[in-house]
């Protein structure tokens, strides 16, 4: 049976009270909300200019994110969004401009940050198992050339229980589905226990089921006082799923609290006149999570060409 | 064959090949740097030339230093040129190649027509003979391994993250580049190891064949190394032993027959990835399909005809799907050995179980079709082609879902029944189903 069908019985969604009892680094979460919580601002951009060889692809960005948050980075493609994290993460060097991570340059910050990558960036015919990724994400406390060690097996199968694939802990990481898939780089990113988490598409070419969870996940971890900032690519759900908003496109073109910063006009202003993407946004801010996307893609705005 | 020295050293030092080969050959292969390493082994030519007239001496350290300079200097040059270049990677694997080997076999030549330039046995690097090997080769081959093997075992954890992840590495501040840099030269080390034994020309199978093979066999990459050094130095010995018996027969071409037998075999009948079980395992699938769909063929004839009692003649089941008798009776033959089946000559009808098993199959079949055409809002002669399908590979618990969604329904798109669950089927047959 394939477990992305709609029909497939899928384990149960991630509970927030048992999750959190299983989860080691739960003592630590009530510690972690309080230092967060003094700290404002999770991320701080300032200047940011980034090229690959000549071509830019981030002008003068300049950005505050607020912790505690659920963020989205939202813009059309090769607007940029998968470089501002690398450069947050320091995977690319600025030309100019420089990041801080809670008040403090990233290399000082990197066990507060966890990073979900694309799921398309690695080979998942690699000949490794779901519980082997997820142990990865504790390789920076495990320290390098030691070993993990029984703990912190144990605590990596606890992370895969939170996204709710712990019978699959054995699996070979090519014999998921893309939604397992997913949940296994999140798993990945939990066992970081991270402050910060910066997701690429945590939301891409997953089942329904998993959407669910993943959403249920991260709305877990900004209970937990945590911040995350993930790009986004479907705008419909940008409203419905996240608190803050960047628009960006090369430029920042604006950057603030859903309510006020996810408008038609800003979007106008990073999609520029794109009629499919204004039209999804209409929807969007119709507010109606369960419209069908056929329908959608037939609602014309007015005045449309 | 009896053990003299010589043997001895030339199987040592195909086994050690073998090792080195199969566990760097692991990274190689899933770091896709198959083409790396074969140039790493060309440009170790001119290096082991250069050694040669440098020291003019045949002791093995000069040689063996020279080759590994040699291809470190092509290593820098392929990321120099990726780097700072718009060249891509496969191209300058391709230059530094084609350049270092032109320069090796100019010098060679060269070499050949020095005065004692004869007795150099340089031109065995080309495609190796390790029936020259000696002593000191095979003591400083030993030291070479096990400080590979050694870093290798160190930093298994990190070899393994970076030919994974290598963005999510460096996110957690791992030096990527510095370990890169490493990796490229414990691959160098690897070949020359190799380089006695199996030549330039040849070597990148040594570290290639024995992964790919071992890759076929397991899912966990320090099974994978540990196979793959096994089966190097299998063939390693194999192919040595086969050059010692057969006059004139260099080393390395053994070497290398011997490692694609196995990976041959292993293409072929590895569980799970061998193509062999991949089509015994497809053929059975198909096999499991057309006999559902015989018993489902069974059910609807019966349906229209008010009742199961009948016989269906063969050639009107023949005509449903298009089957020949021979597929007919193929089908047919391990339903009536389950007893899901009685014939009666050509003819053949559903018994008790039988039609149980098929309503299990009909059910599926209409249920899906009213899911797609409910759910998905299919037009109602769009669903049967999707629903053939699913209709076996849908799980028991898959249908009970998919039934409470549609919250019980008895009708399919078509107005067809939709058979009760076999629990209800058992109470309908015991009140009286029209059965003769």
């Amino acid at each position: 049976m394939s477990p992305d069908t709609a029909t497939a019985t899928l384990p149960p969604a991630i509970d927030d009270g048992e999750a959190a009892e299983r989860e080691p680094a739960a003592a630590e979460a009530a510690a972690t909300a309080d230092a967060t919580a003094g700290a404002a601002v999770a991320l701080e951009v300032h200047d940011l200019t980034v090229a690959y060889r000549t071509q830019p692809v981030l002008w003068d960005v300049d950005l505050e994110l607020p912790a505690g948050q659920l963020i989205a980075i939202v813009g059309p493609n090769g607007a940029g969004k998968s470089t501002l994290l690398k450069a947050v993460l320091g995977l690319v060097k600025p030309i100019t401009g420089w990041v801080k991570v809670f008040d403090a340059p990233y290399r000082r910050r990197r066990s507060w940050v966890g990073y979900v990558p694309q799921r398309e960036s690695v080979d998942w015919d690699f000949p490794t198992s779901a519980l082997d990724v997820v142990t990865m994400g504790l390789y920076g406390r495990i320290g390098w050339l030691r070993r993990p060690r029984r703990a912190h097996r144990e605590t990596a199968l606890a992370c895969l229980e939170q996204v709710g694939i712990r019978e699959l802990a054995g699996r070979q990481i090519s014999q998921l589905s893309g939604g397992q898939q997913q949940r296994v780089f999140l798993a990945r990113a939990l066992a970081q226990d991270a402050r910060l988490y910066l997701m690429d598409e945590p939301f891409a070419g997953v089942d329904a089921t998993t959407e669910r969870a993943i959403l249920t996940l991260l709305k877990e971890l900004r209970a937990r006082g945590r911040t995350v900032i993930a790009v986004h690519h479907d705008l419909q759900t940008v409203a419905e799923y996240f608190d803050h908003v960047v628009l960006l496109n090369m430029r920042l073109v604006a950057s603030g609290p859903v309510e006020t910063t996810f408008t038609p006009e800003n979007l106008q202003r990073t999609y520029g006149g794109r009629l499919t993407v204004l039209t999804q946004a209409a929807e969007a801010l119709l507010r109606r999570p369960s419209v069908d996307r056929d329908e959608a893609a037939s609602v014309r705005p007015p005045g449309a060409p | 064959m009896e053990l003299t020295f010589t043997v001895r050293h030339v199987l040592a030092g195909a086994a050690l090949l073998g090792v080195v080969g199969g566990v760097l050959g692991s990274f190689a292969l899933l770091r896709r740097q198959s083409l790396l390493g074969d140039a790493l082994a060309h440009a170790a030519l001119p290096g082991v030339c250069l050694g040669y007239l440098l020291t003019g001496a045949k002791t093995p350290l000069p040689l063996f230093a020279g080759a590994l300079v040699a291809g470190l200097v092509g290593a820098f040059f392929i990321l120099a040129t990726v780097r700072w270049s718009r060249v891509k990677e496969d191209s300058a694997i391709g230059i530094v190649l084609s350049v270092f080997f032109g320069i090796g076999i100019v010098l060679l030549t060269h070499i050949q027509k020095l005065p004692a330039g004869n007795q150099s046995g340089l031109d065995k690097y080309l495609f190796g003979q390790a029936a020259t090997l000696l002593a000191d080769d095979v003591r400083l081959m030993a030291w070479l391994s096990a400080a590979v093997l050694a870093a290798v075992v160190l930093g298994y954890k990190e070899l393994k993250l970076l030919s994974f992840d290598r963005a999510f590495a460096a996110s957690l501040g791992m030096p990527v580049r510095a370990a890169e840099v490493g990796l490229t030269l414990l691959l160098v080390v690897a070949v020359v190891v190799g380089l006695r034994t199996v030549g330039v020309v040849l070597i990148v199978a040594t570290l290639i064949t024995p992964a790919a093979a071992a890759r076929q066999w397991t899912d966990r990459l320090g099974w994978m190394m540990a196979l793959a050094a096994a089966i190097g130095a299998a063939s390693g010995i194999a192919g040595a032993l086969a050059s010692a018996t057969v006059p004139r027969l260099p080393t390395g071409p053994a070497i290398v027959l011997a490692a694609s037998a196995v990976l041959v075999v292993s293409l072929l009948f590895a569980p799970r990835r061998g193509m062999v079980w991949a089509k015994l395992r497809e053929r059975r699938v198909a096999a499991r399909i057309r006999r559902e769909n015989l018993l489902k063929d069974l059910y609807r004839l019966g349906e229209s005809a008010g009742g199961w009692g009948g016989f269906a003649p063969a050639p009107l089941l023949m005509g449903v799907r298009g089957q020949t008798a021979l597929e007919l009776s193929r089908s047919a033959r391990p339903l009536v050995q389950r007893g899901l089946l009685e014939r009666a000559g050509d003819a053949l009808r559903l018994t008790a179980r039988g039609s149980d098993e098929a309503a299990r199959v009909v059910r599926k079949h209409r249920l899906w079709e009213l899911y797609l055409t409910r759910r998905l809002e299919l037009a109602r002669d769009h669903v049967h082609r999707d629903a053939e399908a699913m209709e076996h590979a849908l799980t028991d618990a898959a249908v009970a879902d998919l039934e409470h969604q549609l919250g019980y329904p008895t009708v399919d798109p078509h107005g067809r029944p939709i058979p009760p669950p076999p629990a209800g089927r058992t109470a309908t047959a015991a009140g009286g189903e029209a059965r003769t």
